[in-house]
C-alpha cells in the first residue's frame, strides 16, 4: 500500500494539509521534513487527517512540531478528522509543560572558556590528590597507632590478589624483556666481539630499570585498575555511603590494606621479574651467542651491585604506594553511574602508568647527577 | 539561643539544601517526635533523599540546622540539642551511632555475607565475644524474616530480601533512630506490606523512631503518623503533620492531589 501521501490546498487566507496514506516509522521521513518546509514558507490554518490508514507517534510527533511552530508565529493550527488515539497522545504531549530550568543548557563553549573551566577541573584534581594523600597518611598514623581497623580476611584477599595471581604476567613480561635486550645488546656488541657484555647490559638494564618499570606498569594495569572499579562500584552500591554513616572510615577499610597489600608485593614481584629477565637474557646468549651459562653468571654477578637492586627495589616500593593511591583515589571519586566506574578505572590506568614513567624519568636524573 | 522545651528528638530549623549553586529546597523547617514514623514525602525529584543525607551525615546544609537531641548536650547554652553540623566530628560520630541506614538500594557490602553485614558494626562498636557477635547477627536476620540466610552473599538472594537484610544491619547497633530511604521502592505489594508491618513492630517493641522517605501512598497511610511534603515547583515544604488528617484538611491542593492521586481533593 501506498506510504505517506500529503496535499496542501489553498482555499482563501487559510491553507489545508490533507494528509493520507500510511503515517508510521516504517515510511520516508524526508515527508515530514518537508511538510514542516512549507508550513514555514507558507503556513496552513488546517490539517485533516481522514483519510490516514495507519498511523503511530511518529505521526504525532509530526503533529507536535507543527503546532510548536504555529505557537511560535502566535498561528492557530485546527486539527480535523483525525483519529481520536491521536488526539489524545498531542493532549497527552502538552499536558505538561516542560520544566523550566530543566532543559539542559547546550551553549556552544569558546576556546577559551573551555581551556579555563580544563584548567580549573584540573587544579581541583590536583588538590583533591593532594588531600586523599593527606587521608592516607593520616590513616596511616591511625594504622601505626593501633586505631585504624580492616579485616585480616580483606588484607588477605588482596595480597593474594596482587601477588601470586599476578605472577603468570610478570613471568611472560619478564622473560620477553630480559629476551628483548638481550637481542638488542647482541647485535650491537657483536660488532666488536663483546658479546660477553650483553650479561652487563641484561643485568643492569633489568635490576635498575625494566623490572620494577615493567612490574609496575602491569600492577598499575591489572591491580590498579581492579581497585579502582571494585571501589567505584561500591560508590555507586552506596556502599561507601554506608560504611561513612556506621562510623567506619573508608580510608582505613578499603584504602589502607589495599595499599598495604601493594608495598609489600611490588618489591617482591620486583625481585621476580629482576631474576626472570637476567634468566631470559641468558636463555639468548647461551642458546644463541654460545656464552657458557657460568660465564653469563659470573659476568652478571660482576656487573650487577648492590646498589642497583637497592635502586630498583626502592622504585617499586614507591610505585606500589603511586599504583594504591590512584586506583583507590579514583575509585572513591568515581561517579555513580556505570560509565562512571569505566572512566574510573580508566583514569587510575593512566594516571598511575605517567606517574611510573615520569618518577622514573626523576630517579634516573637524580642518580645520575649524584653518580649512583 | 534558647530553645522551646519540647521532646522533639530532631529538628530542623530554615534548613535549606543545595548542589553547588542549585537550590533543591529552601527554608524547611519541622519537628521529629520520638517513636514517630515521619515520613518524608513529595514527588520525584523534589529533594527527598538528599534531605536524608543530612540527618546521616552525607551532606552538608547550605544554611540552617539540624538539631539532634542528645542527653550530653546540656549544660553548653543551657540547651538539650547538638547541631549536627556545627559539633565537632567525635560527637558527630557519636550520634550518627544512634542512627541506623536502610539506602535505596540496601547498600550491604558485596564481599561480606549478610552474617557478616551485621557482624562488622557490632565487631567494630561492641566488645562483644565473636560468639555473642554471631548469635545477634542470627537474631537479627532473623527478625526481617531471614533465618537461615546468614552465609548468603547479598549477589545471591533477591532485592525485597537484600532490603530487608539492609534493614536487619541498620538494626544492629540497637539504634534509637533509623532512617530509611524507599524501603518499599521496587517490591510487590505484599512484600511491602510485610516491610510496613515490620517497621510498626519494631517502633512499637523497640521503641524506635523512624524517618522515612516514600512515595508509595499505601505505606504513608499505613504508617506515618507525622509527615513533611516536599515540593519541587516552590522548592520548599508545603506542609508538615499526620498524613491522614492532610488528606483532607491540608491548605494545599498538590498535598491533597499528591495523598488522593489527583482524584480527590
Amino acid at each position: 500500500m501506498s506510504g505517506s501521501q500529503y496535499q496542501i490546498k489553498n482555499d482563501g487566507d487559510a491553507g489545508q494539509l490533507r494528509l493520507s496514506g500510511r503515517w508510521t516509522i516504517n515510511c520516508d521521513s524526508q515527508v515530514a521534513d518537508s511538510i514542516l518546509n512549507d508550513f514555514r514558507q507558507e503556513p496552513f490554518g488546517t490539517i485533516d487527517g481522514g483519510s490516514i490508514e495507519a498511523w503511530d507517534s511518529s505521526l504525532v510527533s509530526l503533529l507536535l512540531r507543527l503546532d510548536q511552530e504555529a505557537q511560535q508565529r502566535d498561528l492557530s493550527l485546527k486539527f480535523q478528522a483525525f483519529p481520536q488515539g491521536v488526539l489524545e497522545l498531542l493532549k497527552l504531549a502538552r499536558t505538561v509543560p516542560e520544566r523550566e530550568g530543566s532543559g539542559k543548557n547546550k551553549e556552544e563553549q569558546s576556546f577559551l572558556s573551555f581551556l579555563g573551566d580544563k584548567a580549573i577541573t584540573d587544579y581541583r584534581e590536583a588538590i583533591s590528590f593532594f588531600c586523599f594523600l593527606g587521608e592516607s597518611v593520616k590513616s596511616f598514623y591511625r594504622l601505626l597507632r593501633g586505631r585504624a581497623r580492616f579485616r585480616a580476611t580483606d588484607l588477605r584477599d588482596i595480597l593474594s590478589d596482587t601477588g601470586p595471581e599476578a605472577l603468570p604476567i610478570v613471568t611472560l613480561i619478564s622473560v620477553l624483556v630480559g629476551i628483548i635486550l638481550a637481542f638488542v645488546g647482541a647485535v650491537q656488541l657483536k660488532q666488536f666481539g663483546a658479546e660477553i657484555y650483553v650479561a652487563d647490559l641484561v643485568g643492569i638494564a633489568m635490576v635498575r630499570e625494566m623490572g620494577c618499570m615493567m612490574t609496575g606498569i602491569i600492577m598499575a594495569g591489572r591491580t590498579g585498575a581492579a581497585f579502582a572499579a571494585r571501589i567505584g562500584t561500591m560508590q555507586v552500591n552506596e556502599e561507601i555511603d554506608a560504611y561513612r554513616t556506621l562510623g567506619i572510615s573508608p580510608m582505613d577499610f578499603l584504602v589502607l590494606p589495599r595499599i598495604i597489600a601493594l608495598v609489600i608485593m611490588m618489591p617482591l614481584l620486583c625481585l621476580y621479574a629482576n631474576v626472570l629477565g637476567i634468566l631470559g637474557g641468558a636463555v639468548i646468549s647461551i642458546g644463541a651467542m654460545g656464552l657458557s651459562f657460568t660465564e653469563y653468571w659470573q659476568q652478571t654477578l660482576n656487573a650487577v651491585d648492590m646498589t642497583d637492586i637497592s635502586l630498583g627495589l626502592i622504585k617499586a616500593f614507591i610505585f606500589g604506594i603511586v599504583i594504591a593511591i590512584t586506583g583507590c583515589m579514583n575509585g572513591m571519586h568515581s561517579g555513580r553511574s556505570a560509565s562512571a566506574v569505566g572512566d574510573a578505572a580508566t583514569s587510575a590506568v593512566v594516571a598511575g602508568v605517567v606517574f611510573i614513567i615520569v618518577i622514573d624519568g626523576l630517579f634516573a636524573i637524580i642518580t645520575s647527577l649524584l653518580g649512583i | 539561643m534558647t530553645q522551646p522545651t519540647d521532646n522533639s528528638i530532631i529538628k530542623v530549623e530554615d534548613l535549606t539544601m543545595a548542589y553547588d549553586n542549585f537550590v533543591v529546597q529552601r527554608d524547611l523547617t519541622f519537628d521529629i517526635k520520638p517513636q514517630d514514623i515521619f515520613i518524608i514525602m513529595g514527588g520525584s525529584g523534589c529533594g527527598k533523599s538528599t534531605l536524608l543525607k543530612h540527618f546521616i551525615g552525607l551532606k552538608e546544609p547550605a544554611a540552617g540546622r539540624v538539631l539532634f537531641r542528645s542527653d550530653e548536650a546540656i549544660g553548653q547554652d543551657g540547651s538539650e540539642y547538638v547541631d549536627f553540623w556545627q559539633t565537632q566530628d567525635s560527637k558527630r560520630q557519636a550520634l550518627m551511632q544512634r542512627c541506623g541506614v536502610l539506602y535505596q538500594s540496601g547498600a550491604l557490602w558485596s564481599s561480606m555475607t549478610l552474617a557478616e553485614n551485621i557482624a562488622l558494626p557490632l565487631g567494630e562498636f561492641t566488645d562483644l565475644s565473636p560468639s555473642d557477635i554471631k548469635h545477634l547477627a542470627s537474631l537479627k536476620l532473623a527478625l526481617v524474616g531471614l533465618s537461615g540466610f546468614e552465609d548468603y552473599y547479598p549477589s545471591e538472594i533477591s532485592g525485597g530480601m537484600r532490603k530487608r537484610a539492609g534493614l536487619a544491619r541498620a538494626l544492629a547497633l540497637e539504634p534509637e533512630l533509623l532512617f530509611l530511604d524507599e524501603p518499599s521502592a521496587g517490591l510487590d505489594p505484599i512484600s511491602a506490606r510485610m516491610l510496613d508491618d515490620l517497621i510498626l513492630q519494631l517502633r512499637d517493641n523497640l521503641g524506635c523512631t523512624f524517618v522515612v522517605v516514600t512515595h508509595e501512598l499505601a505505606s504513608i497511610f499505613a504508617i506515618g503518623n507525622n509527615s513533611v511534603f516536599l515540593d519541587a515547583d516552590s522548592k520548599t515544604m508545603l506542609t508538615t503533620g499526620n498524613p491522614n488528617d492532610l488528606v483532607s484538611n491540608c491548605e494545599s491542593e498538590t498535598v491533597r492531589n499528591f495523598l488522593t492521586r489527583g482524584e480527590g481533593g
